[in-house]
C-alpha cells in the first residue's frame, strides 16, 4: 500500500505513511471488515449488555411475577418463550437472568483484570524472589480444578452475611463472594500472560532509554509497561467474561450459586425445573440457548480481538 | 531423564502441601463459630457433643499444632468422620472415587478420539468445507455447556421412546451395561473437552506443515499418509499434550456436574451433597483428593512430555 511520495526537509523522497486512524478505531474497522464471526460475537455482547442494563424496560413481566400466563404454556404472542410451572414468563426471566450473569461476570472480570495487571506487571517487571514465590503459588492455583475451588470457597461462606450488603437481589453476600472468587481465579490465570508481556516490554530498547533518562520504576510501569499490556488485557477480559458467566451458571445449575429465588440461566435448568421439562420443553431450551449464545458471543469477540490486537497469542 | 523426574517430583511436593494447607483452612476460614453452625442442624446437642465436634475438627489447639496434626492425619489416610453418613471420610471417598476416575478417564479418551482426527483433518484440508465444518463444531463444543446438552438428552429422547440410563450400573451388573451407562455422560463431557484440544491440534498441525522438513518429505515423493502420520504428527502432538494435561482439571470439574445429572455415585455428587449438609470433614476430604489428583496427573503428563520430547531436559 504505497502512499504518496513527499520530500523531507533534507531533500530525500520518502513514502508518506498512510494517514492512520486511532488504533482502537482501526481495530473496530478491521473487526467489521475481516472478522465476520467476531462481529457477530460483538453484536451479541452488545445485545446482552443492553438486556442486562435495560431489563425492566425490555421484560414485559417481573422475573418472579406469577400468573404472567397459563402454567407450562408454550410460546404465544403474550409469552413468546412460554411460561414455567408457576406461570412465570420465561422471556422475562431470561432477560433478568442476563442481568444477574452479566453483573457477576462484569464484577469478576474487573477484579481479575486488577489482579492480573498488578501481579503480572510486578512479577514480570521486577522478577527476583517475588516472581519466584508468586509463580509457585500460581502453579498451585492453576493446578486446582476451578469449579472445585469456587465450590470450596462458597462452602466457607454459605452462612455468612456481610453487613452493608442487601439480603436479596443481585448484590447479596453470596453473589458478591461468588464474583470475587471467580475474579481471583481468572486473575491468577491471566497474570501469567500479562507477566510474559511485561517481561518482553521490559527488555525493549525504549524502556532502557527511558530508564537511562532517570525515570522511576513507577513511571516506567505506569506509562510504558501498562499501555503495552493493554492488548492482552482486553482480550483476556472478553474471554474471561464468557468463562465467568459459564462458572456462575454451572454453580447455579447445581444449586450452589445464586440463591434459588433469583432468576438465573443456570438455575432455570436445574433439578427442580427438570421435572417439568417433559411437559414443557421450552423451559429448558430458552435459558440454555441464552447461556450458549452469551458464551459463544464472548468467545468469538475475544478470539477476534486476540487476532487483531495481538497476533502472537493466536491459538487457532 | 531420572534427574528430570526427581526434580519434577520434588517441585510437586510444595504444591501438594499448599493444597493440603488450603483444605485445612476451609474449616478455619468460616466466619463466626463453625461448631455453632454445625449444631444448628441438631438443636438438642449436649455440651459433650459440642466438645467432640471441636475435637473432631481439630479446633481445640493452637493453629500451627493443628496444621501439623492435620498433615499427619492426612498422610496416614485419616480424613475424619462424615457428619452426614457417620462413616470415615476416607471410606466414603474410596468407594466413590472409581466412579469419578472412570468418568474422567472415559471423557478424556472420547474427547481425544473426537478431537484429534478432526483437528488433523481440519489442518490438512485447511479452508475447505470440512475445515469450516470442523471449526464450527469446535466453537459449538466450546460454547454450549454440557449441563445444557445433558438436560436436553434427558428431557427429549423419552418423548420418542428411548431414554439414557439414569440408574447406576457397576461392573457386577455386566460390563456392557456398565459401559453403556457411562457412555452418555462421558460423551457429553468429552465433546465439551474436545473443542479446546481440536483447536490446539489444528493450530499446531498448521504450524508444523509449514516447516521445511515437511516440504522435503513431500518432495521425496512420500505418500500423504506417511507425511502426516510419521513426520508431522510427531512434532505437532507435543503442545497438544499440555492441553490434555490442563483438561484433567476441567474434566474433574465437569464430573461434579455430570454425576449430579446422571445420578452417578461419584465423589463430585458426594461433594455437592456434603455442602448442603454442612458436612465439613467430607468437604475437606473431597477437595483434598481432587486437588492432589490433579497435581499428580499433571506430574505424570509432564514426565510423559519429557519422555516424548528429549529437548525438555536441557531447559
Amino acid at each position: 500500500m504505497a502512499g504518496t511520495q513527499v520530500t523531507t526537509p533534507f531533500g530525500v523522497p520518502i513514502d508518506r505513511p498512510e494517514s492512520r486512524l486511532p488504533f482502537y478505531v482501526d481495530v473496530l474497522r478491521r473487526l467489521v471488515r475481516e472478522k465476520p464471526l467476531g462481529l457477530i460475537g460483538g453484536v451479541l455482547v452488545v445485545m446482552y449488555f443492553i438486556a442486562a442494563i435495560a431489563a425492566p424496560l425490555i421484560a414485559p413481566y417481573g422475573p418472579n411475577e406469577l400468573g404472567a400466563g397459563p402454567r407450562l404454556g408454550g410460546p404465544t404472542l403474550d409469552n413468546f418463550m412460554g411460561t414455567d410451572n408457576l406461570g412465570r414468563d420465561i422471556f422475562s426471566r431470561v432477560i433478568y437472568g442476563a442481568r444477574v450473569s452479566m453483573t457477576i461476570g462484569f464484577v469478576a472480570v474487573l477484579i481479575a483484570t486488577l489482579i492480573s495487571l498488578v501481579v503480572g506487571a510486578l512479577s514480570g517487571y521486577f522478577g527476583g524472589l517475588f516472581d519466584i514465590l508468586a509463580q509457585r503459588l500460581i502453579d498451585a492455583f492453576i493446578a486446582f480444578p476451578g469449579l472445585v475451588f469456587i465450590i470450596a470457597v462458597g462452602a466457607i461462606f454459605t452462612d455468612t452475611q456481610i453487613s452493608g450488603l442487601p439480603k436479596s437481589g443481585v448484590f447479596q453476600t453470596q453473589n458478591v463472594i461468588l464474583a470475587i472468587t471467580i475474579g481471583v481465579l481468572l486473575g491468577v490465570g491471566s497474570s501469567r500472560i500479562i507477566r510474559g508481556a511485561a517481561l518482553s516490554v521490559k527488555s525493549t530498547a525504549y524502556v532502557e532509554a527511558t530508564r537511562a533518562t532517570g525515570a522511576t520504576h513507577t513511571r516506567i510501569i505506569l506509562f510504558h509497561v501498562l499501555p503495552n499490556v493493554m492488548a492482552p488485557t482486553i482480550t483476556l477480559a472478553t474471554l474471561g467474561l464468557g468463562t465467568a458467566i459459564l462458572s456462575e451458571s454451572a454453580l447455579s445449575f447445581l444449586g450452589l450459586g445464586v440463591s434459588p429465588d433469583t432468576a438465573t440461566w443456570g438455575g432455570m435448568l436445574n433439578r427442580e425445573a427438570r421435572t417439568f421439562m417433559s411437559q414443557n420443553a421450552w423451559i429448558a431450551i430458552f435459558p440454555g440457548l441464552a447461556l450458549s449464545m452469551a458464551i459463544f458471543g464472548f468467545n468469538m469477540l475475544g478470539d477476534a480481538l486476540r487476532d487483531l490486537l495481538d497476533p502472537r497469542l493466536r491459538t487457532g | 531423564m531420572t534427574e528430570y523426574i526427581i526434580r519434577r517430583v520434588l517441585l510437586a511436593v510444595p504444591t501438594v502441601v499448599l493444597v493440603i494447607f488450603a483444605t485445612f483452612m476451609i474449616v478455619r476460614l468460616v466466619p463466626g463459630d463453625i461448631v455453632e453452625l454445625i449444631l444448628a442442624e441438631r438443636p438438642y446437642a449436649s455440651e459433650a457433643e459440642r466438645a467432640q465436634i471441636e475435637k473432631d475438627l481439630g479446633l481445640d489447639e493452637p493453629m500451627p499444632i493443628q496444621f501439623v496434626r492435620y498433615l499427619g492425619d492426612v498422610v496416614r489416610g485419616d480424613l475424619g468422620n462424615s457428619y452426614w453418613t457417620a462413616r470415615p471420610v476416607t471410606a466414603e471417598i474410596k468407594s466413590r472415587m472409581p466412579v469419578t476416575a472412570e468418568l474422567g478417564l472415559y471423557s478424556i479418551l472420547l474427547g481425544l478420539v473426537i478431537a484429534l482426527p478432526i483437528g488433523i483433518l481440519s489442518a490438512v484440508r485447511q479452508d475447505t468445507m470440512s475445515d469450516y465444518f470442523s471449526r464450527s463444531f469446535a466453537i459449538l463444543a466450546l460454547s454450549v455447556p454440557y449441563f445444557f446438552t445433558a438436560t436436553l438428552l434427558i428431557v427429549f429422547p423419552p418423548k420418542w421412546g428411548w431414554a439414557p440410563p439414569l440408574t447406576y450400573k457397576g461392573w457386577s451388573d455386566g460390563p456392557i451395561e456398565h459401559l453403556y451407562y457411562f457412555f452418555f455422560p462421558a460423551l457429553l463431557l468429552g465433546v465439551g473437552l474436545a473443542g479446546a484440544v481440536m483447536r490446539m491440534t489444528r493450530t499446531m498441525m498448521l504450524e508444523v506443515l509449514r516447516q521445511d522438513y515437511i516440504r522435503t518429505a513431500w518432495s521425496k515423493g512420500l505418500r500423504e499418509r506417511s507425511v502426516i502420520s510419521r513426520h508431522a504428527l510427531k512434532n505437532a502432538f507435543i503442545p497438544v499434550i499440555t492441553i490434555i494435561g490442563l483438561q484433567v482439571g476441567v474434566a474433574l470439574s465437569g464430573t461434579i456436574i455430570l454425576e449430579s445429572i446422571f445420578n452417578m455415585p461419584g465423589i463430585g455428587r458426594y461433594l455437592v451433597g456434603a455442602i448442603f449438609q454442612r458436612d465439613y470433614p467430607s468437604i475437606q476430604g473431597v477437595v483434598l483428593i481432587l486437588g492432589v489428583s490433579v497435581v499428580v496427573v499433571n506430574l505424570l503428563v509432564d514426565i510423559t512430555y519429557a519422555w516424548l520430547d528429549p529437548r525438555i531436559h536441557y531447559s
